[in-house]
């Protein structure tokens, strides 16, 4: 069977702080030090109340399916999901390493990386 | 000050085109403009208004504003994905209340058909600097699957079923097989769309709108303008719009921003969802549809998939009568854009053009609704009432 190849997403000033913490298999959350909300996907200024200071939090991987669809037409079928993390947020991202058909909304998922075209990593989930 | 009778919808084209590997983009928009002043029984140099949005070719309006050579004082590109041209009428209405124009004529076109467009189901790589973008695009969303995302948590929470979204399809296809134009014209069966392959769980191939070329135009004017023309007098009366997005992480899938712009143009019109005698609603899937009838409150939140099931939305059999062109799904999504036509077939049903088959007798009051971008990620939402006098 081929192998989905995953496009490197750009990073830019403001995020690389994020994909550098990917490649080493850390997801972090940014969370505002003026209302305590972390949010995704992260931002300079808290898009809850423009708070400007924030601090990087490692998230725990833990979370589970808020929606999901497996994509059947495309070379490779592949699930695209929403996952909501034990923090609060959720975040758009895969679900890999397991039987697609056995998949269902509320299930516990748990955080994996998968390595992109050009040396970076993608956090993904897998149930568990 | 708020829109009810500052402007009226005088000229309405669809192009007859599905297919348009022989015609440049340009010149479907031009046609289309062509098609909707002679409709409204004007001509080129009465427009002093343009608005149009992403598929125009240029910057802006500026390009399409000189190939059509226009003179115009007044110009908005607001874009917001299909959704878009309901949103002209309304910022139209506006201008011309405000006696920045008089004439506004807003085009759409496109070709994504010829030019072998994989709509729908390959992700799209955009601007780098858009600030969601890194963190989506690496994941494969399309079009599809962001909005079946939608439809999988629809089912999870309120228990909707896919015969019950596949009757949608039905109606539309019911309602195609009236129009000439359109692309599909066979009727189909709720179990013809079940069979068909899914693209993304939970939707099939028959729960998608087609990929056609073509375009549409609108000419929106002043009252005073209106009273000198011969076709009958379709008034503008509410108009709301809203964005939708994932609020920081806040996802909630199981409503759109119509939840937000319905009530908007239904408080600008005076009028209540039960009151609305035809509805044109944007339909590029049929959990779109199912969604955007619960946000607009034909029918309780949740209650969408009882509410369209067994005709429901079938001219002369159900109670809302909906895209009675055959919609996106059967007739026409040019551009991939089908907030124009949705427009255009509620201006049909109030001057009493639409097929004899499925015009909705005296049809005095309509509602046109889009929904822009991506339901399951970020959405512009545009609600347009209007009435014939």
């Amino acid at each position: 069977m081929s192998v989905r190849k995953l496009p490197a997403p750009e990073a830019n000033p403001e995020t690389s702080p994020y994909w550098e913490a990917a490649k080493k298999g850390v997801l972090l959350l940014r969370r505002c030090t003026s209302c305590g909300r972390a949010h995704h996907y992260p931002r300079a200024l808290c898009p809850f109340c423009f708070g400007d200071r924030l601090e990087w939090q490692a998230a725990s991987g833990k979370g589970t399916i808020y929606s999901f669809s497996v994509m059947q037409r495309a070379p490779v079928p592949y699930t695209i999901a929403y996952v909501t993390l034990e923090e609060g947020p959720t975040m758009l991202t895969n679900i890999v390493d397991c039987d697609f058909a056995a998949l269902s909304i509320g299930m516990n998922v748990r955080l994996v990386f998968k390595p992109t075209e050009g040396g970076g990593a993608l956090p993904m989930f897998t149930p568990g | 000050m708020t829109n009810n009778g500052k402007a009226c919808i005088a000229g309405a084209f669809e192009h007859p085109t599905r297919n348009a590997p022989d015609k440049s983009v340009a010149q479907l928009h031009a046609e289309c403009a062509k098609g909707a002043l002679e409709d409204a029984g004007l001509t080129k140099n009465d427009v002093d208004g343009y608005f149009c949005a992403g598929d125009a070719p240029g910057m802006g309006p500026l390009s399409m504003v000189d190939y059509l050579n226009l003179r115009v004082r007044h110009v908005d590109s607001t874009d917001t994905g299909g959704s878009s041209y309901l949103l002209h009428v309304a910022h139209a209405a506006e201008a011309i209340a405000l006696g920045k124009c008089s004439v506004a004529l807003i085009t759409l076109a496109g070709r994504p058909r010829s030019e072998g467009m994989a709509t729908g189901t390959a992700p799209r790589q955009g601007n780098p600097a858009q600030p969601d973008l890194q963190f989506e695009f690496p994941y494969g969303p399309t079009v599809v699957n962001m909005y079946a995302m939608c439809a999988m948590r629809h089912m999870y929470q309120y228990g909707t079923t896919s015969e019950q979204l596949a009757w949608i399809k039905v109606a539309a296809s019911e309602h195609a097989r009236h129009n000439p134009n359109a692309m599909l014209r066979d009727v189909v069966s709720v179990q013809d769309v079940i069979d068909s392959p899914v693209v993304a769980s939970p939707l099939h191939r028959l729960d998608c709108c087609v990929i056609s070329d073509g375009g549409g135009a609108l000419v929106v004017v002043a009252p005073e303008v209106m009273k000198d023309l011969k076709r009958p007098r379709v008034k503008i009366i509410g108009a709301g719009e809203a964005t939708k997005g994932q609020s920081g992480g806040d996802v909630d899938l199981t409503f759109s921003g119509a939840r937000w712009s319905g009530p908007r143009a239904f408080a600008e019109a005076g009028v209540k969802p039960a009151d609305i005698q035809y509805a044109s609603i944007y339909d590029s899937f049929t959990i779109t549809v199912l969604m955007q009838i619960e946000d607009l409150g034909f029918c309780a939140k949740g209650e969408g998939g009882r509410f369209v099931a067994d005709g429901n939305l079938i001219a002369g059999v159900g109670k809302l009568p909906f895209n009675t062109d055959g919609g996106g799904l059967c007739n026409n999504h040019p551009a991939n854009r089908g907030g124009m036509t949705k427009v255009i077939e509620a201006v049909r049903q109030l001057r009493g053009e639409a097929h004899t088959a499925v015009q909705v007798r005296n049809c005095a009051l309509a509602l046109a609704h889009g929904t822009g971008g991506v339901l399951g990620s970020r959405h512009g939402s545009a609600t347009l009432i209007m009435e014939r006098e």
